[in-house]
């Protein structure tokens, strides 16, 4: 006998089938159906195969906390493992397919583990697989890992959009049952500003399989009612298939809706999920509460299950569990089932209830076994009979399903997130949610309150009082007339049951029993804290929402304990799994950084630019021409072009800061460690920025072009960095002092046109004199451009050591204005070159950047000793530096380093070592920290730190790779292998 | 997740657009000594409760900020500009 669809009844749509498969085996469901629901109409009350034993698993749930029937679903990049199938909406052509099963899920291998279950016990593996220890990498923990398990995830890529998106309220209410809805229509009502978010795809929670009348309608037709007068209200957002998964500081809860997860081919306008963070001035939760599982042997077997899941697929599904269903109860809960059941005419063979008498007002045609408890299911691969203890005596009933009834959790998850604990009531036998929390308040059956009636009376209540706090003034409202029947008696907790036959299972999702539990005392892992990570119980994908409890009212009875003393593990979003996808939202793929473009991207790119991606910049590397077939040539004969020539190259990238103000002078005096308080108008200067514990942090050349108005560049890669470290300097350090900074990196278009041709081309586009003596090397001002269409600012620096000029244009001008150039340098041989030529350029010149500036170095390591002010009273650095260890004679400092072979080369990170030394740390003498092929000079250059560097000049040393454990023979020279008397500069 | 940060100047903005730095110190002068320098710049305080931060309000309006938040509770109580609060406290 097995689960099937009644004729009548439900809210499901009878007239829209839907098509879908289980393991490749058809089958046909109905629109308003979980997956669940219609696997259950379809019989299929085999699922899945448990995690360690791989025991054949059913459907125990209809919600959020299912341990067992996890499928996965989907094809190709929108497989989607571990899918609770009670909470998955059906959908025409589903695919789903059973897990952790081999060959089959009827066949399972993995099935042989149940016979050695003696010997996976909780904690096994700690003392199964100790010795030998290398084998855990190599064989233990893959075995384990492939034996135990969950589904697998796709490794193709997703191709489904996901968005964020933030929303604010007043109230925000956390489940759409009888409490929420009412909370939600007081507010709305009142003019509020509401979100109420409901996991389910239908507002009502247990509305929607409650037989209660609520004002002369079905409890279902009343939740339908109120969510159209929510629905009509522009103050309130109604977000069906939306979980509420955590509550973070400020009151931000973060929710997942689920947008076009129910539908088969998603529409590419809209995400498939989008992640909400809330902001709620007041919340309420109104989630309800969970039924505890029974702990007895067999409780996992298919044909199990919780009895108001029971009542979901009987009155919401019209969905039958069988046709002799028996019913195990510890309280009021199991009376409920078995009225609905009766009503839809299936038999319920027994009530088997813990309590010494049935409730008194019950007069139900079933038998009913007080003073009773099942010991055992019976059966293969589902239930068809049960074991009773009572009276002394055991009494084997066959049936074809069982529900089972161990009393109601408030679901509290949410209250705990922000680290309160739940406390224990005797009274209601549960843990109840953290008392005095600041904007959150609970109602309904979440609050443990019980019965329609008193949960909307709840709900309404709370929300009045949260509008009177928010000084929003609401009417009391009319509370609806519900005809329910009587409420229940608060269920005193059934822990251990006696009698016991087989496994009972405490945490179904991880097979953990009762005897683990036992286990975990006796071995001294009785704390909350040590069972769960003893025994495993509570983890993974459902999180102990229904074995939780259960754990810990075992642990507290073999301990002896009250609940109240074993206390609960920690609650921590995610409430549910949430994707990645969601999680991620738009920032994938092509999308997960941004892309910055130079303003002359577009015009290296016409000139054949390669790039490299620096940070988020793209910058142009080399422009091969034809013939060239490596990009050595390319960049040998861009280096050789400016040092003969001249070279067009874009420097936009670097930082670029306007500093404005009668104290903008002072200010960069304070900033830089060398002077620039009388800086002239018209000049440019290479100024050194110290952090303030003495070492480099940046370096660039600043031009004064007025006497308030300073222009900075700064490297490429700190460019956003020294922009907030001003800004600290000016705001929080000196707010005294007049001066305002603004980042013109993006403004501005920068080209440096250097090599000894660079004034010839230039002047045929600028219109002010730059003959030397008008503007020597170092001069700054604006200039115009093409006989005056255009205002610039030229200045007159050089990274390259040649002849060279900075030219900046407003950015949109960038492109125009180097066509131009290069038009105006064709005949002087003007071509461009990329960054692997200035890097070749600079090297030859023995300039530095953050190669050398790495953090480790101070002004005197690199040669800049003498630049840093001895008389200044004051700036960033200047006290530290002062620090013994940065003046002591074996510091690292720069100089250069060429092989004695002029045919062997070395690599940027190879260590010095003196001659004949052993590669060890003690005779570690530095590091090459820039290293190129130098055209001008023929073979391989380097610039590296060295231990009293400049004192060693001429002395012969060994470059020393160790990752390839090459040897290169070299000596020590002035790091400036081009023009060490800066005529070049000058000419 | 996110708690949100009530900027002087922008109102209440997500923290995923600010920056810390850490602890709000007084720059010491430059003849202050050795031992107050080695403090300024190494030495942190771990406090439980309230704490004063320097905040930067980085994709905003770049403004640095006076945050004190409590490191228990994760509160965040007064937001102040940093420029206001060095002059305030300059000015007796």
């Amino acid at each position: 006998m097995t689960s099937y669809r009644l004729a009548t009844g439900g809210l499901v749509n009878r007239a829209a089938p839907l098509a879908f498969s289980f393991d490749s085996k058809p089958m046909a469901g109905l629109e308003g159906d979980t997956l669940a629901s219609a696997l259950l109409a379809n019989g299929q009350m085999l699922v899945g195969r448990s995690f360690k034993y791989h025991r054949p698993r059913g459907i125990l749930t209809a919600g959020a906390s299912e341990p067992n029937a996890l499928v996965t679903i989907g094809r190709r990049g929108r497989t989607e493992p571990n899918t609770r199938a009670t909470v998955q909406e059906l959908y025409e052509g589903l695919e789903a397919r059973s897990q952790n099963r081999w060959p089959s899920l009827d066949f399972d291998v993995g099935a042989l583990n149940g016979l050695l279950s003696p010997f996976l016990g909780a904690g096994f593996y700690y003392k199964t697989f100790m010795w030998p220890a290398p084998l855990w990498e190599k064989l233990y923990e893959p075995f384990i890992r492939r034996a135990a398990g969950l589904g697998k995830a796709t490794h193709e890529a997703d191709p489904d959009s996901y968005e964020k998106s933030w929303a604010h309220c007043d109230l925000l209410v956390v489940g759409a049952g009888p409490a929420g809805l009412a909370a939600a229509l007081t507010a709305g009502r009142a003019g509020a500003r509401v979100i109420l978010v409901d996991e389910g795809s239908m507002p009502g929670g247990s509305l929607l399989f409650d037989t209660a009348m609520i004002d002369g309608m079905t409890a279902s037709d009343f939740a339908r009612e109120a969510s159209a007068e929510l629905q009509s209200m522009p103050n309130v957002r109604l977000m069906t298939r939306t979980t509420a998964f955590g509550w973070y500081d400020g009151n931000v809860f973060g929710a997942v809706e689920r947008v076009q997860k129910h539908a088969c081919d998603p529409a590419s306008h809209l995400p498939v999920e989008r992640l909400w963070r809330i902001v709620a001035k007041q919340a309420l939760l109104a989630t309800g509460a969970e039924e505890r599982p029974l702990v007895f042997g067999g409780n996992d077997r298919p044909g199990v299950m919780m009895a108001s899941a029971m009542r979901a697929y009987l009155n919401r599904y019209g969905v039958a569990p069988g046709k002799a269903t028996a019913i195990f109860t510890s309280n009021d809960s199991g009376y409920r089932l078995a009225r609905d059941l009766e009503a839809a005419g299936i038999e319920v063979t027994a009530i088997v209830d813990s309590r010494p008498t049935a409730p008194p007002g019950y007069r139900g045609r079933p038998r009913v076994i007080a003073n009773a408890v099942v010991c055992q299911t019976k059966g293969n691969k589902s239930v068809s009979a049960i074991e009773v203890l009572h009276d002394g005596r055991s009494e084997t009933i066959a049936v074809d399903a069982l529900a089972m009834a161990g009393g109601f959790s408030p679901i509290i998850h949410l209250a705990c997130h922000r680290g309160s604990k739940p406390f224990w009531s005797e009274e209601n036998a549960a843990f109840l949610a953290p008392q005095d929390l600041k904007d959150l308040r609970i109602a309904g059956a979440a609050a443990a309150t019980v019965g329609i009636a008193a949960c909307i009376q709840e709900g309404s209540a709370q929300a009045a009082a949260i509008l009177s706090e928010l000084g929003i003034s609401c009417r009391p409202a009319a509370l609806p007339n519900v005809e329910a029947e009587e409420e229940s008696r608060p269920a005193k907790p059934l822990w251990s049951i006696p009698g016991i036959k087989g496994k009972a299972f405490v945490d179904f999702q991880n097979d953990v029993h009762l005897k683990d539990i036992g286990l975990a005392v006796r071995e001294g892992y009785g704390h909350v804290e040590l069972a769960k990570r003893y025994t495993t119980s509570g983890m993974a994908t459902d999180q102990g929402k229904l074995s939780n409890v259960n754990a810990i009212g075992l642990l507290a009875e073999a301990r002896g304990v009250s609940p109240a003393e074993v206390g609960t593990t920690t609650f921590r979003p995610f409430y549910t799994p949430v994707s990645f996808g969601a999680l991620t939202g738009a920032h994938s793929g092509y999308h997960f950084q941004p892309v910055r473009k130079s303003p002359l991207h577009d015009w290296a790119a016409k000139n054949g630019a390669i790039f490299v991606e620096t940070g988020l910049w793209y910058r142009s590397a080399w422009f091969p021409r034809g013939g060239e077939k490596t990009w050595r040539e390319s960049v040998d004969r861009e280096v050789v072009n400016v040092r003969q020539n001249v070279g067009l190259c874009d420097v936009s990238t670097l930082g670029k800061i306007e500093i404005f103000g009668a104290d903008a002078a002072e200010f960069l005096n304070r900033v830089y460690c060398n002077a620039f308080l009388k800086l002239p108008v018209g000049k440019a200067r290479y100024g050194l920025m110290l952090r303030e514990d003495g070492f480099i942090y940046d370096d660039g050349t600043t031009s004064r072009l007025g006497e308030g108005h300073f222009f900075m560049s700064t490297t490429t890669a700190y460019a956003a960095g020294v922009m907030n470290h001003l800004e600290f300097c000016a705001q929080a350090l000196w707010p005294e002092l007049d001066v305002r900074l603004a980042s013109a990196t993006d403004q501005w278009a920068q080209m440096a046109i250097a090599g000894p041709k660079a004034r010839l081309v230039l002047e045929k586009i600028v219109d002010d004199d730059i003959s030397s003596a008008a503007f020597p090397f170092l001069a700054a001002k604006e200039v115009s451009l093409c006989g005056g269409k255009l205002h610039a600012r030229l200045f007159r620096i050089s990274f390259s050591g040649e002849l060279a000029y900075e030219l900046a244009v407003p950015a949109g001008y960038a492109e125009s204005i180097a066509d131009i150039l290069m038009d105006a340098g064709a005949e002087h041989g003007l071509q461009p070159y990329g960054t692997e030529a200035l890097g070749v350029l600079r090297i030859e010149k023995g300039h530095v950047t953050h190669s050398e500036i790495n953090g480790t170095v101070i002004p005197d390591d690199l040669g800049f000793g003498k630049m840093v002010s001895a008389t200044k009273a004051d700036f960033i650095g200047k006290v530290m530096l002062e620090r013994e260890g940065l003046k002591a004679a074996d510091r690292l400092r720069l100089v250069g380093v060429r092989p004695l072979d002029p045919t062997a080369s070395f690599k940027t990170g190879s260590h010095i070592l003196e001659k004949n030394a052993a590669a060890t740390l003690e005779n570690d003498q530095g590091y090459v920290t820039s290293s190129a092929f130098s055209p001008h000079i023929g073979c391989t250059i380097g610039l590296a730190l060295v231990k009293r560097g400049p004192e060693r000049l001429g002395e012969e040393v060994v470059v020393w790779n160790g990752l390839k454990s090459e040897y290169a023979p070299a000596i020590l020279c002035d790091p400036i292998f081009v023009d060490p008397t800066n005529e070049r500069l000058h000419v | 997740m996110a708690s949100l940060i009530s900027c002087p100047h922008c109102g209440a903005r997500p923290k995923e657009e600010f920056t810390i730095k850490g602890a709000v110190l007084s720059r010491p002068a430059a003849d202050a000594g050795h031992q107050a320098w080695t403090d300024y710049v190494y030495l942190r305080d771990n406090p439980r409760g309230t704490h004063r931060e320097y905040w930067h309000h980085t994709s905003g309006c770049r403004r640095w900020l006076v945050v004190t938040r409590d490191t228990v509770s994760h509160e965040v109580g007064f937001c102040q500009d940093a420029a206001a609060a060095k002059l305030a406290e300059v000015r007796p």
